[in-house]
């Protein structure tokens, strides 16, 4: 009861939020200088005084601030999200076609940067003045201090100029478009490992370090040095007993963290043309489409918001202290 | 120079009935295989008619045939209209369709196609100038269209090629919808084009298929083109190193260039007229109706013998530009490189900053100076300004814009004193010249229009009469004064012409280069 309780409470802040960030970028979006019809004239190459005026006109522009964002809150609580004014297309249908791409960069770089630096942090905490643990601090300086466009550039050259192994850029190769299913699977794993490391590279500094300090600090504790009197194996000690509990910290980050995965996500898609939300976010904030932002940002707010329930559903099953502290 | 004057004899042509000549003899073209091709952008949508720009002319110029092409040079070659005709006194153009051409669905291509899609145009494309002297179309016959004009109308030629006049089919685009957001824009997009839409998804890639009811017997070679979007410039440049993409159009990054021009299996070139239809120009321009220093002719003019177009070409271009001395591009045969050209001279520019009563303060400053510039790639001629003019007593601060669409504004709103500019010519000096130097296009709000303010009457006059002069030669000589007036008034430094480079593989045969390059259609690339 308790929980479900919590849980309705927390649901009840997630939908102010996302009513906050909708009006909050509204207001933002308008502050900024330039307007649709100033990027379209400018995609055009130029156009006159009507055809702007016409933009304008179009698009509702030419109504007062206070009715405009009155008529699109109207519209969001009603689920319509309108059209882009950039692709003259349903906004919920443009972020329907590149949602995908973005789960699955966002999860897969989440998910290799939490197993690789969990592995990386247990391996280097069991010696921690090894050449390994150097090694991990060292490479967690690098991938935590190196900007990830960068990164990602310099995996484009070593590894698909230098050492063509991987593609360049895109989510698939137009050339299997008929090919068989299975064979268009492999070509998007194919096309994804290099972004995925690329936004994996920060994060799993982060982890790793994390959970090398949390292992040092969880194995000098009195229960490990039972469990050693009791003559448990150092295989049992370590992944049974000090892991589990050194893994509080690492979660609770992961969870914090979405949010600056999402955004580390634009940047990683513009480097390797993933076609995802970043991208568009991007190309929308550049030209000022206002709906295409608003929906775009709606929706990264609600998937960090649903990244952070499940972090903390994760944090009760893991720690029980959470689970019977109601905290 | 000689080819400048075969190319403006070749304008002169437009005066008299053209036949179709042998078409281009292709020696060792292939039939068959898949061209990958990289563009930098997302198209909004693949319908030239209703939007501008080289994201939509790319693919647009593929699915859509205009009734003129311009292959190599300035000399304009039939397309769908296999002969043309200009009548003597400037007013009637006649176009003779090729019989027997077909849209993808395969309803023939009428006159009246032509009348819709130059009425579609002139109701909705950005530039008003290219048929706004057109009164009416008349359609005598199913392969005859008459364009009927208010006043001799030389630009009309190259109006009518490449993505400025697509003929998009009546039965599809007539059906009472607004073109500018007709579905058929992005989906099932009927033209005539050599290559038929397969698929298009945003930012992902265009797919084209060859047109094999195309009208022009043979091509295009081609069986499939894929159009890879690839916006980061890095990325784009690898792909094309290592094979995985075959072309790409409107490279200007010189780093980019240089490199490429170096790689292997791959060539990077910009040569004769390349790009030179697109003529996009590079410049400083200054708002003269300023209260401030710029107002007055002589501070832009020391300014700009201050300023040293060498260095930005040789140095921040690092040779890849060519020198711009005036707003018509060098490639064009209107250019006129003999005006005020204010190489480097930095007694002279101090002079006439003393002369217009600026002298320097004690510590040798003048007076402030504001440089805007509105994207990454122009930041470092925006930086080279502040210690160059230093040198003649001028402190300036640049002003960076975080995006285009705030740079846009300020300069639009005539919220500016000095800013880095690139304006394209688009075609005929009528479409993309004419609109900066205009009093009659001094309009806030309205970005690259006459944002400079400003006004010379005779600048004006010799406009008004260059649009609608039908003699090449007296055109040229209406030009060639025109430059030399607004090179001495400095509304605009004119610096450089935008490297633009085609790069392409070994394997890419007849690589497109000509006045409009990827802008035009591909049907006599080959893969060898």
């Amino acid at each position: 009861m308790n929980f479900l309780r919590q849980t309705a409470v927390r649901l009840g802040y997630a939908i102010a939020l996302l009513l906050a960030v909708v009006v909050l970028n509204f207001v933002l979006i308008h502050i900024a200088p330039g307007d649709i019809a100033d990027t379209i004239a400018g995609d055009m190459g130029g156009a006159t005084e009507e055809v702007m005026a016409k933009i304008r006109a179009d698009y509702g522009l030419d109504k007062p601030f206070i009715v405009q964002l009155g008529l699109y809150m109207g519209n969001v609580v009603r689920f319509d999200f309108g059209y882009s004014f950039f692709f003259n297309t349903p906004v919920t249908s443009l972020i329907a076609e590149r949602l995908p791409a973005t789960l699955l960069l966002v999860f897969s770089a989440q998910l290799l940067a939490l197993v690789v630096g969990v592995v990386l942090g247990v391996i280097s905490a069991q010696r921690p003045n090894g050449m390994l643990s150097h090694f991990v601090t060292l490479l967690a300086l690098f991938g935590y201090s190196a900007p990830v466009f960068w990164t990602g550039i310099m995996l484009l050259i070593g590894l698909s100029l230098m050492l063509p192994l991987f593609p360049v850029a895109g989510m698939v190769d137009a050339r299997l478009m008929d090919a068989p299913m299975w064979r268009q699977y492999l070509d998007v794993l194919h096309h994804l490992l290099l972004p995925a490391l690329t936004l994996a590279s920060i994060f799993l500094a982060l982890y790793s370090r994390l959970c090398r300090a949390s292992m040092l600090e969880v194995l000098g504790a009195d229960y490990i040095r039972t469990a050693r009197a009791k003559g448990l194996t150092e295989r049992e000690i370590v992944y049974k007993h000090a892991l589990k509990n050194s893994l509080g910290p690492v979660v609770t980050l992961a969870g914090l963290q979405f949010s600056a995965v999402v955004s580390g996500a634009v940047l990683v898609e513009t480097v390797f043309s993933w076609p995802g939300l970043g991208t568009l976010a991007l190309q929308s904030i550049l030209a000022r489409d206002t709906p295409t932002i608003l929906g775009i940002l709606f929706f990264s707010a609600l998937v960090v918001i649903v990244g952070n329930l499940l972090t903390d559903l994760v944090l009760r099953l893991i720690d029980p202290r959470i689970r019977s502290g109601g905290g | 120079m000689i080819k400048k004057l075969v190319a403006a004899s070749s304008v002169a042509a437009l005066a008299l009935t053209f036949q179709v000549g042998a078409v281009l003899a292709d020696d060792g073209a292939k039939r068959g295989g898949t061209l990958i091709w990289a563009v930098q952008n997302t198209p909004r949508h693949l319908n030239p008619a209703v939007q501008s720009g080289i994201a939509t002319g790319e693919p647009g110029n593929q699915l859509f045939a205009a009734p003129l092409r311009y292959d190599e040079d300035w000399t304009p070659q039939p397309y769908l209209a296999e002969s043309w005709d200009v009548s003597d006194d400037g007013l009637t153009v006649t176009l003779n369709l090729v019989k027997g051409a077909t849209f993808h669905d395969g309803v023939p291509i009428k006159s009246s196609d032509v009348a819709f899609s130059i009425q579609t145009v002139k109701d909705n494309h950005p530039f008003k100038t290219m048929y706004a002297p057109v009164d009416s179309v008349e359609t005598p016959d199913d392969h005859t269209a008459v364009i009927k004009l208010s006043k001799p109308h030389p630009a009309l030629l190259l109006a009518m090629s490449s993505q400025l006049l697509p003929i998009i089919p009546e039965h599809v685009y007539g059906d009472g919808q607004d073109p500018k957001t007709h579905p058929a824009n992005s989906e099932n997009v009927v033209g005539s084009g050599p290559f038929k839409l397969v698929e298009f998804k945003r930012d992902q890639h265009v797919i084209l298929e060859r047109n094999d009811d195309f009208f022009i017997d043979g091509r295009p070679y081609l069986d499939k083109i894929v159009m890879r979007i690839i916006k980061d410039g890095s990325a784009r440049m690898i792909a094309l190193e290592n094979g995985e993409a075959h072309l790409s159009g409107f490279e200007q990054n010189p780093r980019d260039i240089n490199r490429m021009k170096k790689a292997d299996g791959v060539t990077a070139t910009s040569d004769g007229v390349a790009y030179a239809a697109i003529g996009p120009i590079a410049w400083l321009a200054f708002n003269t109706a300023s209260e401030g220093p710029v107002g007055d002719t002589k501070v832009r003019q020391a300014i700009a013998y201050a300023i040293d177009r060498d260095f930005v070409n040789k140095a921040i271009m690092l040779g890849t530009s060519t020198p711009a001395l005036t707003g018509i591009h060098p490639g064009s045969p209107f250019y006129e490189p003999d005006v005020e050209r204010y190489d480097l001279d930095l007694d002279k520019a101090n002079a006439l900053l003393d002369e217009a009563g600026y002298p320097r303060g004690d510590d040798g400053t003048r007076f402030q100076l504001t440089v805007d510039y509105g994207w990454a790639g122009i930041k470092a001629q925006a930086e080279y300004v502040k210690p160059q003019l230093k040198k003649v007593g001028i402190d300036v601060v640049i002003r960076s814009s975080p995006d285009f669409p705030t740079w846009a504004k300020r300069v639009g709103g005539h919220d500016f004193e000095l800013t880095w500019d690139v304006v394209f010519n688009w075609g005929d000096p009528v479409i993309g010249v004419h609109r900066t130097y205009q009093t009659s296009n001094i309009k806030k709000g309205v970005i690259w229009s006459n944002t400079q303010s400003y006004s010379n009457s005779r600048v004006d006059e010799l406009m008004d009469m260059a649009g609608s002069e039908t003699d090449p030669a007296k055109r040229k000589a209406l030009y060639s004064e025109f430059q030399k007036l607004v090179a001495k008034d400095v509304p605009v430094y004119h610096t450089y012409a935008l490297p633009y480079h085609t790069i392409y593989a070994d394997a890419v045969g007849n690589p497109p280069v000509g006045i409009w390059a990827t802008v035009s259609p591909l049907d006599r690339v080959y893969l060898k």
